[in-house]
């Protein structure tokens, strides 16, 4: 490629660099994006599930003809010991109605690798299977195009979509180093179990699906959770782990995985399955509070890369953030061409779009629940509390106290002191 | 379903591998035995193992997460990168 300049040179084939290429290409700006791996997915997990809405924008009718697996009908948290699963569950025909409103369960590789398509269409240039090792300067600091593999390429204007551990946006400075209290490592295992089963078991039709969270059990009462995702004819299943709180249990991460996969409430489900893959990702936990900074001069950094992540617990969303993300930087950059500006003034708009878009809105609105969550009692003290009440209720064998009231105190008083919840009870309101 | 030994489990994924390449290095001579301890337990590949006071870690079987850069660079883990393009885990899933 020598001393081709490209108007946009995209580093990393996620969902918020593909999308960027998509948009950019398709009012006929020069986009390169250099993907590290074989094909763009190939190196990208999920949990998971996509929110469909942002993509909406882009592809109208995208699940049409994406490889997604299910569409959410079923949501279902679960307190958990380590006998016992309190759940709380949705089935309605209220989710998933629209497009908008719609979400699905997918799997990377094959998603991501269907969107390259689009990106190609679209008349975006691949390249696969090459590492940027660096972002080049100017003398000024202006970012002018990417090294990779000792070769360099030049652009008016650089993304940095590559991913959590963004090594590029790190070594210009833009984005400090991660902090073990700010992301989790998920761990999670693909097991294939054939359509007609997932049906059966979840209780759902073919092409309908179930989101479950739980909490306590999953992670032996560190911070962070279990999840399942049911498939088309397989589940996502697998556990999240703040880094910080790794060490609470003598567990090791992978041991977390199967100990949730032997959960009482889990096993039945997964009986006969056969394990097809073993993945494992970071995953950006601390809100609005690790967004690096999104733009200098020639460059803006998108997607999981800025720390587009907000985990509610009963919700993770990063995807659709990715995706919207992604969208807006290629607007600021079709501006930006069409004025042969490419300032970091003139890019300060992708932060602007950002901040008027529900990214940072939703992003500000939970910007409390890193503090809210990184609470052991509701990874220890309430799974445990919750099982005593529960089980109390439930059982019936001829000599139980009928005091149900003052039992029902006693529980809460022994989950913990009147201070304690009523420190939980404000950083909840906080964090709202 | 029967619990899977990790290198069993690991067997399962389509990996690209270059010998060449371990984008990881350690301090083989760290010592916080409190460090080590975190990161041998996050590690979700098991790359990391302390055995007789001595961590070893391999690269073959990393899912290039980077939980152990996060938890201790500087400290256990020397320097960290992904590895070259298209060598180590080729998901089909993800």
């Amino acid at each position: 490629m020598g001393e081709d300049k490209f108007d946009v040179i995209i580093v990393g084939g996620g969902l918020a660099g593909l999308t960027a290429g998509i948009v950019l290409a398709e009012q006929g700006l020069e986009v390169l994006l250099i993907e590290r791996g074989d094909y763009c997915g190939s190196k990208n997990v999920t949990g998971g599930r996509l929110y469909g809405h942002s993509l909406e924008k882009v592809i109208p009718g995208f699940a049409e003809e994406a490889p997604i697996e299910r569409v959410i009908k079923k949501e279902r948290i679960s307190l958990m010991t380590e006998d016992t699963s309190v759940d709380i569950g949705i089935t309605s025909k209220k989710f998933s109605t629209e497009p908008e409103n719609t979400s699905y369960s997918v799997l990377r590789a094959k998603f991501d690798r269907w969107l390259e398509g689009k990106a190609e269409e679209a008349g975006v240039m691949l390249v696969q299977g090459i590492r940027v090792d660096h972002v080049l300067t100017d003398e000024d600091g202006k970012v002018i195009g990417i090294d990779a593999a000792e070769e360099e390429m030049y652009a008016d204007c650089v993304i940095l979509a590559d991913g959590v551990n963004s090594l590029l946006a790190q070594e210009l400075g833009m984005k400090k180093e991660l902090e073990p209290d700010q992301v989790a490592v998920g761990a999670k295992e693909v097991i294939k179990l054939g359509e007609e089963v997932i049906n059966e078991r979840f209780g759902v039709q073919s092409g309908e699906g179930v989101a479950w969270m739980a909490a306590g059990d999953p992670t032996a009462g560190g911070f962070g959770g279990g999840f399942l995702y049911t498939n088309k004819d397989s589940v996502s299943i697998g556990v999240v782990a703040t880094l910080s709180d790794i060490g609470y249990s003598d567990i090791s991460v992978p041991n977390l995985v199967d100990r949730f996969k032997e959960h009482p409430a889990i096993a039945p489900l997964l009986e006969g399955g056969e394990t097809e893959e073993y993945a494992a990702h970071l995953v950006s936990e601390d809100g609005i509070y690790m967004v690096p900074e999104l733009y200098r001069d020639g460059v803006l950094v998108v997607g999981d890369a800025a720390g587009l992540v907000v985990n509610l617990g009963f919700t993770v969303r990063g995807m659709d953030f990715a995706i919207e993300s992604g969208r807006l930087a290629a607007e600021t950059i079709l501006k930006a061409h069409e004025m042969r500006d490419y300032s970091a003034k003139m890019l300060s708009a992708y932060e602007k779009a950002l901040e008027d878009s529900f990214v940072f809105r939703d992003m500000r609105a939970y910007k409390g629940f890193p503090a809210l969550t990184a609470n052991r009692m509701i990874y220890k003290n309430l799974p445990e509390t919750a099982d005593e009440i529960v089980t109390k209720l439930f059982t019936v064998d001829g000599k139980q106290d009928p005091d149900l009231v003052s039992f029902l105190l006693q529980s809460l008083l022994g989950m913990a002191s009147p201070a304690q919840l009523l420190g939980l009870a404000g950083t909840a309101l906080e964090s709202l | 379903m029967k619990r899977m030994a990790i290198e069993n489990k690991l067997a399962l994924n389509v990996f690209h591998t270059e010998d060449n390449d371990p984008h990881i290095e350690i301090d083989k001579e760290y010592a916080n035995e409190e460090e080590i301890r975190k990161v041998v337990l996050a590690c979700p590949a098991e790359c990391y193992k302390y055995i007789d006071g001595k961590v070893t870690f391999s690269h073959l079987g990393c899912l290039e997460c980077g939980t152990c850069r996060v938890l201790s660079h500087g400290k256990l883990v020397k320097s960290w990168n992904h590895p070259f393009g298209s060598v180590g885990v080729l998901y089909r899933q993800g």
